[in-house]
């Protein structure tokens, strides 16, 4: 007997049959949902419910949630981020078992007790990149649940400036005799622009809502402080001036946030424009606007899109990646793949220990990771170089290793030395040992790892990682910007003399950074309604960002 | 409200602003900082009034690293602070003593 080599394409077309046999089409109708489910699903599949940054399959996910679990069970999740409620209901209720992920946000608690009741299994905690990776090697979903803006009859599907993770979703499941479902917020005659075409997908339902967008880059001006603007400043100086940065990510938050909006006053006048942050790998930040609209950056390519940001983003094409029909498409592999081979990735994080290493993990939630980890790693398959990289590589250079010169990217924590309440950013030992030891993983989870980072930024000034000798040498550079923590307190004040007139430790004043200028007036804009006003009206911020 | 004075030096004699500095100002989370010229000797006092009782420990180590970096001799420097971070508190110091410096 010859051997079977296509099971996959059989039970797609036994379970599409089974669709047909119940009166579906390929689009189908909202209220049959639920048939549709209990055709083309099977105990033990692995499913893909796509829960990016930002959009949300969420008519999908809540019909999946209302499953009989005697009928659907032991379902294998593997997607980037469970951030609504049903996403866990799915557990809650005996549907699902295992689950691969990268971040939960919101739902971390929720998740947290889950596990320690045993009704989730968790694989892995994945960094974005590595979780796409798997989906071509061992977590390729048998079914996966997307979300688009529009669909023709055919099937076509445009998914507007908010394609996130879809084209890595659809790539998998579609050349793998998977099943793909499209909910869909409008059916059209023709679509704007084909983002995935017809005969890649099997089924589309008009959802009765709009999907779930979340407006998660968005930073009203309004809430950045002064020690933001303090540290904005010293980064602008001490590292993108003299590392000369231009191609760069910045992570989300009011710290770069404070960089973006000082790029057109501060950043003028020492003289960078045209220098540093001229080609950028970040969402399209509302915040980004006035350095865009002062000519600062050239070229941004985004991993998602942002709320209120697609009229701005449509109509500055040289900018942005638009398409042929003249609006944005985000692509999160690309955008994260192009971050990670750019010279800078900078970002805030809740904890730094004394070997550098960053977390954002807490002891009673499982929230994963989120963008910073392959942003923020060095990239060992980097070959092109910029002065930068080779400035850093040169720094980083020691006595008794290798003697082939190389590169090195810069990776960036900006932090204050207390967080809210008093929490102190640096410690002794990271939480993320006592989530360990919680859910019994192998290996604490680490954001950034210390031998990764080039430089931590606080109000204290900044700490070049990079330049140590030694892990002792790391520990009191960290120690030496840790301000009044117990951390900082315990440093060690003659070696932390030394590290300054290395260079390795640098206050304000040692780069020229006049605490007198760090106010508000520094901001290019000071409100949404600034933002608004710069970008020429074409920013539409949702409601709950305006205030007048 | 708490009330926590330091003091420090005595320092070298310099040439000193004849004008007063402030800088910041009270509000939530903020502090303002006043330095006015006085006989001490040489030496350097810091009159604390803060809404946020049981840090003197902090104060004193943030206050001290502020004297012996700008080692400015007879000089009150009246801190009234409104629960600010030890961050805004650094930030405020480090702008009276670039003002106190100022030539």
């Amino acid at each position: 007997m010859s051997k079977v080599w296509n099971h996959g394409e059989q039970e797609k077309a036994r379970r599409l049959a089974a669709a047909a046999a119940a009166g579906l089409g390929k689009v189908v109708d909202a209220g049959r949902i639920g048939d549709l489910l209990a055709a083309v699903l099977a105990s033990g599949d692995r499913i893909c419910v796509e829960g990016n940054n930002q959009k949300h399959a969420d008519f999908l996910s809540q019909a999946l949630a209302k499953l009989d679990p005697a009928a659907v069970n032991n379902l294998h999740v593997v997607q980037s981020n469970l951030a609504l409620s049903s996403h866990l209901d799915l557990f809650e209720r005996g549907i699902a078992k295992r689950l691969d992920f990268c971040f939960s946000g919101d739902q971390g608690v929720r998740m947290a007790r889950l596990v320690k009741e045993g009704r989730i299994e968790l694989g892995a905690i994945h960094t974005y990149l590595e979780l796409y990776s798997r989906y071509f090697v061992d977590l390729t979903p048998r079914v996966s649940f997307i979300a688009a803006q529009s669909a023709d009859s055919e099937g076509n599907l445009y998914t507007g400036p908010n394609t996130e993770d879809t084209p890595a979703i659809v790539e998998a499941t579609a050349f793998k005799n998977g099943i793909l479902i499209a909910q869909v917020n409008e059916l059209v005659d023709k679509v704007p622009r084909v983002d995935v075409p017809a005969d890649w997908v099997s089924f589309v339902v008009k959802a009765p809502k709009p999907h779930h967008i979340e407006p998660i880059f968005t930073r009203d001006p309004a809430n950045i402080t002064e020690i933001q603007i303090l540290m904005a400043m010293m980064v602008i100086k001490g590292i993108y001036g003299p590392y000369e940065i231009a191609r760069l990510n910045h992570g989300i938050g009011f710290d770069t946030a404070a960089i973006e909006l000082i790029l057109p006053t501060y950043g003028e006048s020492l003289g960078l424009k045209g220098k540093i942050c001229r080609y950028m790998s970040v969402n399209p930040c509302p915040t980004l606007i006035p350095a865009i609209e002062a000519g600062w950056v050239e070229a941004i390519h985004c991993a998602g899109s942002e709320l209120g940001m697609e009229g701005y983003t449509a109509a500055r094409p040289d900018v942005f990646f638009n398409g042929p029909d003249g609006t944005m498409r985000s692509n999160r592999v690309f955008c994260q793949l192009a971050g990670h081979y750019s010279d800078l990735f900078i970002g805030s994080t809740l904890q730094v220990d004394l070997e550098g290493n960053s977390s954002t993990a807490t002891a009673t939630r499982l929230t994963g990771f989120g963008g910073a980890p392959n942003f923020g790693s060095e990239s060992r398959g980097r070959r092109h170089v910029s002065p930068g990289w080779l400035k850093a590589g040169r720094e980083s250079a020691r006595p008794g290793q290798a003697t082939v010169p190389r590169g090195r990217k810069l990776v960036v924590q900006m932090v204050e030395t207390f967080r809210e309440k008093m929490q102190p950013t640096f410690v002794d030992k990271l939480d993320a040992w006592a989530l360990m030891e919680t859910f019994n993983l192998e290996l604490p989870p680490v954001m950034i790892y210390g031998d990764d980072i080039t430089h931590v930024v606080t109000e204290e000034g900044i700490a070049h990682l990079h330049k140590c000798a030694t892990l002792e040498e790391r520990e009191q550079a960290i120690r030496n910007v840790a301000g009044y923590t117990e951390v900082g307190l315990a440093r060690d004040r003659k070696a932390g003399e030394k590290l300054r007139q290395r260079g390795i430790v640098q206050r304000p004043e040692d780069i020229g950074v006049d605490p007198r200028i760090a106010t508000r007036d520094l901001l290019s804009a000071r409100s949404i309604k600034d933002l608004v006003r710069i970008s020429g009206g074409l920013y539409d911020p949702p409601k709950r960002f305006r205030n007048w | 409200m708490e009330h926590l004075s330091f003091e420090f030096g005595p320092f070298p004699s310099r040439p000193r602003p004849a004008a007063p500095v402030i800088v910041g100002v009270v509000g939530s989370g903020n502090m303002e900082a006043l330095c006015e010229p006085a006989s001490l000797g040489g030496k350097m006092r810091v009159e604390v009034h803060t809404s946020a009782r049981g840090f003197a420990a902090t104060w004193e180590a943030v206050l001290g690293d502020f004297a012996a970096r700008v080692k400015v001799p007879d000089v009150v420097v009246t801190i009234n602070d409104a629960g600010a971070t030890p961050a805004v508190v650094g930030l405020r110091l480090a702008q009276a003593a670039a003002e106190l410096e100022a030539p």
